[in-house]
């Protein structure tokens, strides 16, 4: 960084460019930057705590908070993706509609789930089961947990773009009530794909972000070690989160974190998950829908007529 | 996505040598007024170079026509982001190198007559990056397809959705798939022509929801950029990866139009699409004469011969 200011101090003797002003906001940004950098640390631990391998995964909530969960599999084109699980489940007299990405506890079950990253299947799914629900007005809830939709060769053949856009049309057009909860890793499209919904919510360690911090330091810092930096600068919290509007709210999590207490965590989503369907359910499904499409079109920061609109 | 690395610095993508460049596959020297005669094609082998969004917009629309939406929208920085540079100074670079305010234009023309809603996407403007101002003149353009009944033409070309502002980028792909779930409304077509690079989260949003998805030649279109999948599965693509031709093959696409030919056959593919919801036995909305253009030739061809069979039907 330090470098990179004596390098624009050197610039002003370029004839005609007066970079005055840029300096005294790089010095100030970079003294400002430093600061946060104890900070930094902070941010880390989130980072690392939405991915801790000890955290309640999709079905750990589904077994503590849903007794009569019944799976329900395949796209009825190509396969089962197990990166993401759904099915029918019966919750405070009524039938409500559970879908989430799944990444695996010990070895053999990570492999088998990807890590947890979807590939085509795995959207088609969740649309099918979105569809079956809108189709029986079951309420939609669905829960985040992924590093991305996966990067491989046959997933793009089967069309990873598509199934990930359609799923967000597929979200975007139901008229059913619907909820999400980012619980660990919301990666990138491979996460949103899953996350069109009236209430978007995020447990308070859990992180939502256009990229993985590690790839942003990649290609914007030139390198990967810079990922605490990146993390940071991509303000990818949930307190981040909620002030930017982009999530409409943040769940509190045992002291010291999901993974120290899944009853109490899971109670804790019950809990929310309740409050937030009980507040839809009162609203017109066509109201909800306009409802819906009007927050996301709220959504972004830009300057019109020199003026910043929110 | 993001994931998604295009490498922007190859931008020019060929050695030039004083106004004059080589075509990367044949090799062949052109000039640059030949390149912008051929639409930047290579007359030679049929290599597609990039274009810009002006340049687009002057290859497809009828002179005089081009009526520019939204045009003074621009770019904000709700993060503050700061990596290696201040986000305001590559937005004002990408300005002053493109002479774009955006890495998208939207406004609405005449395409051989016909009237449409126009979005065009500019890689060279921080490889065409989605970020707020994207979505928003995306939104503005399918207000004005839906108000007008003009079919909606984007033409896309996006290294995915912009880090710099983080989460609000991604959450544009949920904004600009709603505004196509609005759009799906109104019986408008909505036809994509996807160019080279169009990867990430422009390819996972609106660019894949069309009712007709057009490909150029060679474009790489895919989720997950190739250097990405090599990282992960650690081998080698093969050089057709993820390009117009195996999507096609993969049925991912509609069809692969050289860019000789875009103009003539969008006009004919929307008429076509128009010419349907006129042979509807009940007219889909409310029949509005003011609007000329409205329809597609065959729609009003057939109109004709309704009217002419069914008096009580004539408007007029």
């Amino acid at each position: 960084m330090r470098k990179r200011l004596t390098e624009l101090r050197r610039l002003p003797t370029l004839p005609g460019v007066h970079l005055k002003d840029e300096i005294a906001k790089i010095s100030h940004r970079l003294i400002e930057l430093n600061r946060n950098r104890q900070l930094d640390r902070a941010v880390w631990d989130k980072v690392e705590l939405a991915r801790h391998p000890k955290r309640p995964y999709t079905l750990d909530y589904i077994h503590l908070m849903f007794p009569g969960f019944i799976e329900l599999r395949g796209d009825r084109c190509f396969g089962d993706d197990p990166a993401i699980v759904g099915g029918l489940a019966a919750y405070m007299g009524r039938t409500i509609m559970v879908i989430g990405h799944q990444k695996g506890r010990d070895l053999g079950a990570r492999t088998r789930r990807n890590f947890g990253m979807p590939r085509p299947e795995g959207y088609r799914k969740a649309q099918r089961l979105m569809n079956l629900a809108d189709k029986f007005g079951i309420p939609v809830f669905t829960m985040i947990d992924t590093p991305g939709a996966y990067p491989g060769v046959a997933a793009e053949e089967r069309g990873q773009a598509g199934a990930i856009s359609r799923s967000l049309l597929c979200m975007a057009r139901l008229n059913v009530p619907t909820v999400a909860l980012v619980i660990g890793e919301g990666g990138s499209g491979g996460a949103l794909a899953l996350a069109l919904a009236d209430r978007v919510l995020m447990l308070e360690n859990s992180i939502y972000s256009v990229i993985s911090p590690e790839s942003c330091a990649a290609i914007l810092w030139k390198d990967a070690g810079e990922a605490h930096l990146a993390a940071q600068t991509l303000k990818l919290t949930s307190s981040n989160l909620i002030e930017l509007g982009a999530v409409d709210g943040v769940l509190p999590e045992p002291r010291g974190g999901a993974h120290r207490d899944h009853e109490a965590a899971a109670e804790i989503v019950k809990d929310a998950l309740e409050d937030s369907l009980r507040e839809l359910e009162a609203i017109h499904p066509r109201v909800r829908r306009q409802e819906r499409f009007q927050k996301f079109r709220r959504m972004g920061v830009w300057k019109e007529n020199g003026m910043t609109l929110f | 996505m993001a994931r998604v690395s295009v490498d922007i610095s190859r931008r020019g993508g060929d050695s030039t040598f004083g106004g004059a460049q080589s075509c990367p596959a044949c090799k062949q020297l052109l000039s640059s007024e030949q390149l912008e005669a051929n639409l930047r094609v290579c007359p030679e082998c049929g290599n597609h170079f990039r274009v810009g969004a002006r340049e687009r917009v002057a290859q497809l629309v009828d002179s005089g026509t081009w009526g520019e939406i939204a045009g003074n929208l621009r770019s904000a920085d709700p993060l503050e982001f700061f990596d290696l540079r201040p986000y305001p100074e590559r937005i004002e670079e990408a300005e002053y190198e493109t002479g774009l305010a955006e890495a998208m234009i939207t406004g609405t023309c005449r395409i051989h007559k016909m009237d449409v809603v126009l979005a065009v996407m500019d890689f060279s403007f921080l490889g065409g990056s989605m970020g707020s101002v994207v979505g928003e003149k995306f939104w503005r353009a399918v207000e004005t397809a839906i108000d007008t009944h003009f079919p909606l033409v984007a033409i896309c070309a996006s290294g995915g959705a912009r880090m710099q502002e983080g989460i609000l980028s991604l959450l544009q792909m949920a904004k600009t798939t709603c505004a196509v779930e609005l759009l799906g409304g109104v019986p408008v077509p909505f036809v994509t022509v996807l160019t080279h690079p169009t990867t990430g989260g422009v390819m996972a949003s609106f660019a894949t929801l069309a009712d007709v998805i057009i490909a150029e030649p060679g474009a790489l279109l895919c989720f997950s950029g190739p250097r990405v999948i090599e990282q992960t599965i650690k081998e080698k693509l093969p050089d057709d990866f993820g390009r117009a031709e195996s999507n096609l093959d993969h049925g991912q696409v509609d069809m692969i139009i050289s860019r000789l030919e875009l103009k003539d056959r969008l006009v004919q593919i929307l008429g076509m699409l128009e010419g349907g919801v006129a042979c509807a036995l009940e007219p889909l909305w409310e029949e509005e004469e003011s609007r000329p253009g409205r329809r597609g030739t065959l729609a009003q061809a057939l109109d004709r011969i309704k009217a002419f069979a069914n008096p009580s039907r004539r408007s007029s």
